[in-house]
């Protein structure tokens, strides 16, 4: 096999076993195909396209991503249609905020991670793993946030374990922190956690954990022009990706209306209005 | 060094590799109307004749543990990088054959023992009647498969039976109550159920993942009926 020689694996010194992580193996064979091979200057990072809002909270049966829509070149709308928010495997979701291309990449790539492993070893990893592993390569491209092409990613699933949802946020340098309830980041970041401190509660129902996720989205949509909130009219809605102990999926469009309405709807309530 | 004639050697190293993969146990990889069945004695739970590879690819080894596995493991990162630098419909059983078959030729001629194993790689098509076997012998011959094949230490005994219950696009647990049939008149005992291990590409699996095991419920209620 071309990709892969039989070497021995027990020469003096090194590791027995197989490696089980892709990344490994794709810098191994392929180091021109890591998103870090790229050199780019300041000036080539402000026109490249950004992922704005995401946000993750837990719920009384595991956790809710969202992000919402748009992505920006400096002050253009790159994309009203992008999608931030992905199922990592059957129990996790990655939610990304940041160098847009740089970030759909590490999503791939993490994807690749999960399933490698679980296909080489035979065992899925832990959440704890995956978290791990996910600030290791957010690490790695270290160098290119130092250039400006920064990604923040959010991670949380159902740990089987503890029997609970858990949510991990990073920084540009591959620091990790766990959040006991809540968390969003991005441009838009600030106005959705502050949305969320007010709305969210402990053990929400899963329309109800919908709804909040929503309404921060919307908030944040209000405060920060790189946020694109709902459009009705030409069905745009935030990515959900909801995980549960039974595993992860993605939200329908309806599903999602119907909390884009409910949260429209009590604000005219609260504004004195007929709805 | 004494010399030793070309002919002698493949001989010599073939009969080795024969006698190392007739002492171990069996798999049958057979097409049913939903998709490949595999399925094996296997008195390990965790160490694994049947595994996954890719999406719509399996992979059944029989013979030395460590040799298959070997060859397991090289197949899921050629086809994960494959995946990943083209696209994944692009991975195929074929090139995945035709690179064990390569691997596995230059094992046998140049290294010091040949590995002692045979494999099968399977792909479930999306309609049915385009599924594939791919049958990979320890000097690297390939052969494609089709219906089904048995390979292991009792490969023959396990042919003719399956040759005779053999029936084109019967159901899942006709096709595993025949293979489980078949498996115990070749061994000529009782084989248990928890003993089983059975994998199959089941094309109406709704997920991109078409790879499942069969629990050894699964496996117990089907043979039950």
């Amino acid at each position: 096999m071309k990709d892969e020689p039989f070497v021995p694996p027990m020469t003096s010194g090194g590791m027995i076993g197989a490696n089980p992580s892709f990344f490994d193996l794709l810098a191994r064979n392929r180091p021109d195909a890591l998103p870090r091979g790229i050199q780019v200057t300041a000036e080539d990072a402000r026109g490249v396209a950004h992922g704005t809002t995401v946000l993750g909270l837990k719920f009384a049966g595991g956790v809710v991503f969202a992000g919402d829509r748009r992505a920006t070149e400096g002050y253009a709308i790159a994309d009203d249609k992008m999608e931030k928010v992905f199922a990592a495997d059957d129990y996790s979701a990655i939610a990304i905020a940041g160098a847009a291309g740089q970030a759909v990449e590490i999503v791939k790539l993490f994807q690749l991670e999960l399933e490698h492993y679980e296909k080489i070893t035979g065992a899925r990893l832990s959440l704890e793993g995956k978290a791990n592993r996910l600030g290791q390569m957010i690490r790695s491209n270290f160098p290119m946030a130092v250039q400006g092409l920064v990604v923040v990613p959010l991670f949380g699933g159902f740990d089987h374990k503890r029997h609970e949802g858990r949510i991990f946020y990073y920084d540009a340098t591959g620091g990790r922190w766990e959040e006991d309830d809540f968390h969003a980041t991005g441009s838009g970041g600030r106005p959705a956690k502050s949305s969320l401190k007010k709305r969210w509660r402990p053990g929400l129902d899963r329309d109800a954990g919908l709804q909040v996720a929503v309404e921060a989205l919307v908030d944040a949509a209000e405060e920060d022009i790189a946020t694109g909130g709902p459009d009705p009219t030409r069905g745009i809605y935030p990515t959900v990706v909801v995980v549960t102990a039974e595993g992860a999926a993605r939200t329908t469009d309806d599903e999602v209306r119907a909390a884009y309405e409910a949260v429209v709807a009590a604000g005219a309530k609260k504004k004195g209005g007929t709805a | 060094m004494p010399y030793v004639p070309p002919e002698q050697m493949m001989k010599d190293r073939s009969e080795f590799a024969h006698k190392g993969i007739a002492r171990g146990k069996s798999v049958i990889g057979t097409e049913y109307s939903e998709g490949i069945l595999f399925l094996a004695e296997n008195p390990s739970a965790t160490l694994h004749k049947i595994s996954e590879i890719y999406d719509r690819i399996a992979f059944a080894g029989v013979g030395k543990y460590s040799e298959f596995e070997d060859l397991r493991i090289s197949g899921v990162r050629l086809a994960d990088l494959r995946g990943y630098s083209y696209g994944r419909e692009d991975v195929r059983a074929r090139d995945l054959a035709n690179a064990y078959s390569q691997a596995l030729s230059t094992i046998f001629t140049q290294q010091m023992k040949p590995y002692e194993v045979e494999i099968l790689v399977g792909e479930v098509s999306e309609e049915p009647g385009g599924d594939e076997i791919y049958h990979i012998l320890f000097d690297g011959t390939v052969t494609d498969e089709h219906g089904y094949v048995a390979i292991g230490g009792h490969a023959e005994a396990l042919t003719n039976a399956l040759k005779e219950a053999f029936k084109p696009a019967w159901d899942l647990p006709t096709a595993v109550r025949e293979s489980v049939k078949a498996l115990r008149s070749a061994e000529g005992r009782e084989v248990e159920v928890e003993a089983i291990e059975a994998g199959v590409l089941d094309r109406t699996r709704p997920v991109r993942r078409k790879f499942r095991r069969l629990d050894e419920e699964e496996v117990a209620s089907i043979l039950s009926k």
